[in-house]
């Protein structure tokens, strides 16, 4: 990058936005982090992130065969990471999807090497497409450079659409989510409920993909999320923490990769490991100090019912 | 780059022949065939032990320690078993308690990642030399770029790790299956634990150089899974585990040759990958037609019983 960083931050904003692709590349940030920090939150409450995962790897060969076929990156995202939701839909049984770990070990082996196929597929589109190579580091792990203006509306259209049916079923999918059985038997459509979320979630790690590369969506996706549910246990405090937090940290980390000649995915998935870090460290710290409290309380207790009243 | 006749003569024996001539065919067959037993044998221990995120953490170990050596400046086998064998080390030492959440490894593994893109712009930005061939290789790998000299050291490799890996094999069998009684008839869990993390890091390593850091792990699971579909017997899904593999990797081999067009390291993914989907269809196919005549038996409650199969939890997991 030509530009230079100064300490006058609003002098580097400018500077900044004078480039079109800058421009681009913050409003996609900014619509793929709003949508990533909320669909993110739930995902987190419901433990897809591996699904979530599965869909981004899955997005790949999507992005390199329409570039191989011509057709608009964004494209090729939206329509294999939904057409894979989809497919992890009709699988899943029970109404809850697999997390991919945890779970027995046939079953992790099993998306493990749906993951590795979809990565060879990507790569055979990418080898077949003749200097691409160069792109292929753009698609695994993101840039900056990379959003035209098609890409924006669509991402724009798809951010919108995946919010509006959030705000429209998100109470019911929170109940989902958190209380599945009692949700079951008040009457809500839970498998319909899991079906309609992992759709939701293929657009948002389609979306996100095309920020931080296949590879790296748990930066944006799982990270603020999981910081936010350590921070507070609030729902609604949660959810606009992630949205915040997931906004800090694209917008810092693509305004620093701007100035550095590192490249965004480092940026992005340092700072949101950072915080991770940091909220995770915040939370164990309260829990012990909570513990501490806790066994004094009762210490008071013990010697006040001992002693002679 | 490679010399490469593509010969479609009718006659398979002289096409056969005739691949086998070029001295890059015979380096892949010759570095291919151990790192496929290697893979097998290894991915099944894997499976078989519920580390398959493991596997999945040493491959993305593999991708950032081949590329620190690269912008170190140092050789990049030196910097994939350095980091591998290091991190599995650790991993067996750490967690002994099955892993941890499944947010806390999947962010760190992102950052592993961004780690190793950190490193690759470090390599290009600073080396005359550097080029995104090097990444792709590191990525996908490049077994008909194997020289010589690489095909050796990794063939004698793979091959003393399947030395160490049978010599271990019945303890680590035993401690994989049930570790309590293992470990009351005195077989060294602990040691044994670190010790199998250690090998699947190297053979990391070893197969990134094959068919690359990203589609290693499907060689580690998908012949493992395919033979443990065919198969309870662990003392035959072992060897199957390894066959398959090696199956996988000369098909891919052959077509890779064949269709020039198509990358060796994704031809060798797709018969991977079909050979776990025959393997499952068979099973299916399998058991359907053994449940079918008995309707009115007990004895199969899991898969039709309200479409409730047996959760997860409920299946005896090998590490208790």
């Amino acid at each position: 990058m030509n530009a230079r960083f100064s300490w006058n931050i609003a002098d580097d904003v400018r500077q900044m936005l004078a480039f079109h692709f800058m421009v681009n590349a913050l409003r996609a940030g900014t619509i793929v982090a709003v949508v990533a920090g909320a669909i993110g939150y739930f995902m987190v409450l419901r433990r897809q992130s591996f699904a979530g995962h599965t869909l981004a790897v899955i997005g790949f060969p999507g992005a390199a065969g329409a570039i191989w076929l011509g057709i608009n990156a964004g494209f090729g995202y939206f329509g294999f990471c939904i057409a894979g939701a989809l497919v992890i839909a009709a699988l899943s049984r029970n109404g809850r999807a697999n997390t991919g770990l945890g779970g027995d070990a046939q079953e992790s082996a099993v998306i493990g090497t749906v993951q590795a196929f979809a990565l060879a597929c990507g790569f055979l589109f990418v080898s077949l497409y003749k200097g691409f190579l160069s792109g292929l580091n753009s698609l695994l792990f993101g840039s900056i450079v990379g959003v035209t203006d098609t890409q924006l509306v669509t991402l724009l259209i798809a951010g919108l659409g995946c919010l509006v049916a959030l705000a429209a079923f998100g109470r019911r999918l929170l109940f989902a989510s958190v209380d599945p059985d009692v949700a079951q038997a008040r009457g809500i459509p839970v498998r319909l409920v899991n079906g309609a979320f992992l759709v939701l979630l293929g657009i948002a790690a389609a979306g996100t993909s095309q920020v931080t590369g296949s590879l790296l969506v748990f930066a944006l996706l799982v990270a603020p999320a999981a910081t936010a549910v350590r921070l507070t246990a609030r729902p609604a405090a949660g959810l606009v923490l992630s949205v915040v937090l997931a906004l800090a940290v694209t917008w810092v980390g693509e305004g620093i990769a701007f100035f550095s000649p590192y490249p965004i995915g480092f940026w992005v998935t340092t700072l949101a490991f950072g915080s991770f870090l940091l909220a995770a460290g915040y939370r164990a710290a309260v829990d012990r100090a909570g513990r501490r409290g806790a066994s004094r309380a009762e210490r008071v207790t013990v010697s006040t019912a001992g002693s002679p009243a | 780059m490679i010399p490469r006749t593509v010969v479609s003569s009718a006659d398979p024996i002289h096409g056969v022949a005739t691949m086998l001539s070029h001295p890059f065919i015979q380096h892949a067959f010759v570095a291919g065939t151990t790192i496929a037993l290697l893979s097998g044998l290894v991915g099944y221990f894997v499976v078989l032990r519920g580390q398959v995120f493991a596997g999945d953490a040493l491959s993305h170990v593999a991708y950032t320690g081949a590329l620190a050596a690269l912008a170190a400046g140092v050789d990049l086998r030196f910097g994939l078993f350095a980091a591998t064998v290091l991190v599995g080390l650790a991993l067996g030492f750490i967690g002994g308690r099955r892993a941890a959440d499944d947010v806390v490894i999947g962010t760190t593994f992102a950052w592993v990642l961004g780690l190793g893109v950190f490193f690759l712009a470090l390599y290009t930005t600073h080396s005359s030399t550097g080029n995104g061939s090097a990444n792709v290789t590191v990525l996908f790998g490049s077994i008909f770029g194997i020289s010589a000299s690489a095909a050796t050291i990794a063939t004698v490799i793979a091959a003393g790790l399947i030395g160490v890996l049978l010599v271990i094999a019945r303890p680590l069998m035993f401690s994989s299956i049930d570790p309590t009684v293992a470990a009351a008839r005195g077989v060294p869990v602990r040691s044994i634990g670190p010790l199998f993390l250690a090998i699947v890091g190297a053979t990391a390593a070893e197969a990134s150089q094959a068919i690359g850091a990203l589609l290693l792990f499907g060689l580690l699971a998908a012949p493992a899974a395919a033979a443990q579909q065919l198969t309870n017997n662990p003392w035959r899904a072992l060897p199957l585990s390894g066959m398959l593999a090696i199956v996988a990797v000369w098909s891919g081999l052959c077509l890779g040759y064949a269709a020039p067009k198509l990358p060796a390291s994704f031809a060798i993914m797709t018969v991977a990958t079909a050979e776990y989907a025959i393997a499952a269809l068979v099973t299916t196919a399998k058991s359907r037609s053994r449940a079918a005549p008995s309707h009115d038996h007990d004895m199969a409650p899991s898969r039709d019983h309200e479409g409730f199969p047996l959760s997860s939890d409920e299946i005896p997991s090998p590490n208790g």
